[in-house]
């Protein structure tokens, strides 16, 4: 199995995930340097195609790949021009006729990725983010951060608070907690949990003070206001913060060594209390960090013909004729 | 079908003439050594050298580089399974620098490592110390010193380092075992 | 000498409880004999090994003629329709314009007789453009020629509306067809609500979407002692309902489609679109508890639920892909899962896609009584063969069953007595 694409890490083992995060790791120290620039990726064209907004995701993947040498061009479509399906197929194959290596695609839609994928046979698709479906890259960040704040995350309790119903991030921490052993709680009123959702192996929640003790990561989603309020599925943002904002008494509660994670941006003072975002557990700003050694790691591995954890070679001393 | 080369000893040997001609071509200067490795086998030996010129009295800054990123064959190999951060942690702007590597073959890896280094900024100048050479130069790079000299018959073999604890051996084999 | 004799085949005609090997001729384009036949005929068909039943009825198809004709129209549908034994079938509102006024209903009549391979009857809708707040004229529509009533495809949402309309058709003893689903609760749904749906990010449609508007329609039929008809049933809780409702007496049907009792919400997985319906396709539970309402006689109505669509309808992704799959030309060998995977008697499910569907609906098919109209199918119910998207007489390919194996083919249809479907070619 050669991994082409990535569209979510249902698709990936274990090798493959540390691999990904162990490429993202050495990659860290390149951003550091004075001449933030290795001609790793020169001469490979890379579009981020994307239909929903997303200045952090889109900036995290125009660093990466510039950084690595690639040619590196955004496409922001709007998702009303393409409200129509055929028109979103359209837009992709025009961009895949000019030849890119890479498709970095965002969109509302779940599936979107594996969809384009059966029409675009010669260019590899990362997912940006597919509606409520998967965001490996944003997993394989998080992993990281984790390598670096708690080591193995294998036995560890992730607790995820918040909109879980509509979360891509939830999704793909739920099947990574599967492959990698790690323990996930769902937080949320069962207005914000998906159907069937323990199914995933994880234990579900409704009341944040009873999830929180013993938890190692708690890992708050970003609440969409609109959402709550379109959707009814939240009365009010004074009512969740009450129920199920992070603050420092219930921070308290968590194991004393336990670090908090958001996927960004963040409503401070919805979900998170501003003391603790900038605070001595947050590991927030490090996620951002590791989000571009991480993507410069899926870009790499997508343009490395030879990518396919299944047979890396066994002897790390098998090079090439270097 | 490992065919020993050069025992321990010939191998320490090697290291030894290897910090003695660093040491002289350094001169009498204060300013201290600055040795950079290339990972993996090349941060071994770098160390090796360390140690021998620490021994001597001199002082030295250690610096490792991975040139996995600048490779000029990504398409066909892909990224080294076990790929390390560069760390180069002191300024090598200006600075003399040694570049060390444990075997020397085509010369590819050298010039990626020194494509690698101008990213960090400008040395004065970069001097390669190698353990061995074997021939087989694909560009026109040569070593300032190697320790050692072997030309394979043939470019399909192998020649291997084996850096354990303190038994270092150098090995040859078909470079389909390796 | 007879027209058409059609030898040595297994006759099952469920509306006259008549299951044997015998001879079936045709004079004049109607059903001459069954028995031994001892004289002579213009043409003959060898049917020995194989089963001669009347054609089969799907009373719930949808034309996409007048308005959409580039997915289907009178005489693709046609095509589609004798391919899969089918010589009857009822054509749903749903067109633009929608079959709400005389004018488009007397449009597709007439287009029907034109093309004359089938029989067509048209279900008008309730309300006008099916917006479920004014209804149609029913008793001038039921008097041009419209069989029943339905706003299928969405459902007769406003609960006064309904009543009114169980109460109006009931005044000339007409049939109000119901697609249930209440549209708050399947609101953004592509797929049913459940772990498949959580899996994929999807928003899903819950089983009660569909329970909930059944509950509150029996509740109407029962008050207004109307005649009510659950199209596509696809939960074990709607079936639930509607056996209760006809043990206490109440005047309720219901009809299930192939794919519902064949295939899950697993089908799904993978973004297949071509297993987008709605409702969707439910849990393996569901599943079994339609086959179970078939099998006691609960639902006692196969139809196809046919809705062609274009490729571009299609092909832009699960969530924003049109409703619907085709079938009309796998009705039969998926129906005949009942029988070989399920155990059902095999006259039972021929009559829910023959007799039933007729009596239901006052039509004259669906039987073959000597002097009826000669509308058979002639099927090989052990045949094997794989069925080819691109080889449908459909002009649409949205179907599910791409590159599967069929088991039970259609080897001749008869319209009038004559022949008109023969070994995969349509004669029109």
């Amino acid at each position: 199995m050669k991994l082409q694409h990535l569209f979510g890490i249902a698709q990936l083992n274990k090798e493959q995930i540390h691999y990904l995060i162990n490429m993202g790791d050495a990659f860290i120290e390149l951003s550091k340097r004075p001449i933030k620039k290795a001609p790793t990726l020169r001469g490979k064209t890379i579009i981020n195609l994307f239909f929903e907004n997303s200045t952090r995701t889109r900036t995290s993947f125009e660093i990466a790949g510039k950084r690595l040498s690639a040619d590196v061009i955004n496409i922001s479509a709007s998702t009303s021009a393409t409200s129509k399906g055929e028109t979103l197929l359209d837009t992709a194959q025009t961009l895949a006729a000019m030849q890119p290596h890479v498709l970095v695609i965002r969109h509302s839609l779940a599936g979107t990725c594996e969809f384009l994928a059966e029409h675009l046979r010669e260019t590899a698709i990362v997912n940006a983010g597919d509606g409520a479906h998967e965001h490996p890259t944003q997993i394989l960040t998080d992993l990281l951060t984790l390598k670096h704040s708690i080591g193995d995350v294998a036995g560890k309790t992730m607790t995820i608070v918040g909109d879980i119903s509509h979360s891509r991030v939830a999704r793909s921490h739920l099947l990574a907690a599967k492959i990698l052993g790690y323990h996930v709680r769902v937080v949320a009123p069962k207005t914000l949990l998906p159907s069937k959702v323990e199914n995933y192996g994880c234990e579900v929640f409704h009341d944040f003070d009873a999830a929180i003790a013993g938890s190692d990561i708690l890992y708050m989603l970003r609440v969409q206001t609109e959402r709550l309020t379109s959707n009814c599925c939240f009365p009010s943002i004074r009512e969740y913060h009450e129920a199920y904002g992070l603050n420092k008494k219930r921070l308290a509660r968590a194991n004393a060594d336990c670090v908090v994670m958001h996927p960004g941006p963040m409503n401070r003072g919805v979900e998170i209390a501003s003391d603790i975002a900038d605070g001595a557990h947050s590991r927030i700003l490090n996620q951002v960090e590791h989000g571009v050694a991480v993507r410069m790691a899926v870009l790499t591995a997508m343009c490395d013909l030879r990518f396919n954890a299944h047979d890396l070679p066994s002897n790390p001393d098998k090079r090439g004729t270097l | 079908m490992n065919n020993l080369l050069f025992t321990h000893d010939a191998v320490m040997q090697a290291l030894d003439r290897m910090a003695e001609h660093i040491q002289s071509a350094h001169g009498k200067s204060d300013a201290p050594i600055c040795l950079i490795g290339i990972h993996t086998g090349g941060a071994n030996v770098a160390d090796a050298l360390q140690t021998r010129l620490e021994q001597a009295g001199a002082t030295v800054m250690r610096g490792n580089l991975d040139i996995s990123f600048y490779r000029d064959d990504l398409d066909l190999n892909g990224p080294h399974p076990q790929i390390h951060s560069s760390d180069l942690s002191f300024d090598i702007n200006n600075q003399p620098l040694w570049l060390i590597d444990d075997v020397l073959f085509t010369g590819r890896t050298i010039r990626a490592a020194m494509g690698e280094l101008f990213d960090f900024g400008r040395p004065e100048s970069i001097s390669l110390v190698v353990l061995l050479d074997r021939g087989g130069r694909e560009l026109p790079i040569q070593a300032d010193f190697s320790g050692l000299y072997h030309q394979p018959e043939s470019k399909q073999q192998s020649i291997k380092l084996l850096a354990h604890a303190d038994h270092w051996t150098i090995i040859e084999q078909p470079r389909s075992l390796a | 000498m007879s027209d058409t004799v059609i030898r040595n085949g297994r006759i099952i005609d469920p509306a006259n409880g008549i299951d044997t090997l015998a001879d079936l001729w045709i004079d004049d384009g109607k059903v001459a004999g069954i028995g031994q036949f001892t004289g002579d005929a213009t043409h003959e068909i060898d049917a020995t090994g194989q089963i001669v039943c009347p054609g089969l009825i799907d009373m719930h198809v949808h034309l996409r003629e007048p308005g959409q004709e580039w997915k289907e129209d009178i005489e693709s549908g046609s095509h589609a329709a004798i391919a899969g034994g089918i010589t009857t079938f009822c054509c749903m509102p749903n067109t633009k314009p929608r079959l709400d006024h005389a004018g488009v209903l007397l449009q597709v009549i007439q287009r029907v007789r034109e093309v004359g391979l089938c029989n067509i009857h048209p279900i008008a809708a309730v309300t006008m453009n099916l917006e479920g707040t004014q209804l149609t004229e029913m008793r001038e529509l039921s008097r041009l020629g419209a069989v029943a009533f339905s706003d299928d495809g969405l459902p007769i949402w406003h609960a006064g509306i309904m009543r009114k309309a169980l109460e109006y058709a009931a005044s000339f003893d007409y049939l109000i067809i119901q697609h249930a689903e209440e549209l708050q609760l399947t609101e953004k749904g592509c797929m049913n609500e459940g772990w498949v749906s959580t899996q994929l990010g999807v928003a899903g449609m819950p089983n009660e979407g569909e329970d909930c508007m059944i509950a509150r329609d029996i509740m109407l039929t029962e008050k207004t002692g109307g005649r009510y008809h659950v199209a596509h049933i696809s939960t074990a809780g709607a079936v639930d309902l509607v056996r209760a409702a006809q043990k206490r007496g109440a005047r309720v049907s219901a009809e299930a489609a192939p794919h519902h009792f064949a295939m899950t919400e697993e089908a799904l997985l993978g973004y297949n679109v071509d297993a987008k319906m709605s409702p969707p396709l439910r849990t393996e539970a569901d599943r079994q508890a339609v086959i179970e309402g078939l099998r006691d006689g609960t639902i006692t109505i196969i139809a196809t639920d046919h809705a062609p669509h274009h490729e571009d309808d299609k092909r832009c992704g699960l969530s924003c892909a049109a409703f619907g799959i085709v079938g009309m030309e796998t009705m039969l060998p998926v129906a005949l899962e009942l029988v070989h995977q399920h155990g059902l008697p095999l006259a039972d499910v021929i009559a829910k896609m023959t007799c039933n569907p007729a009596t239901l609906l006052g039509l004259d098919a669906g039987t073959l009584t000597i002097g009826s109209n000669a509308d058979l199918c002639i099927f090989d119910s052990e045949q094997t063969w794989g069925l080819d998207k691109n080889s449908l007489f459909s002009k649409s390919r949205n179907t599910p069953w791409h590159g599967q194996t069929m088991t039970g083919r259609v080897t001749h249809t008869l319209k009038n007595g004559r022949t008109v479907f023969a070994h995969g070619v349509i004669h029109d």
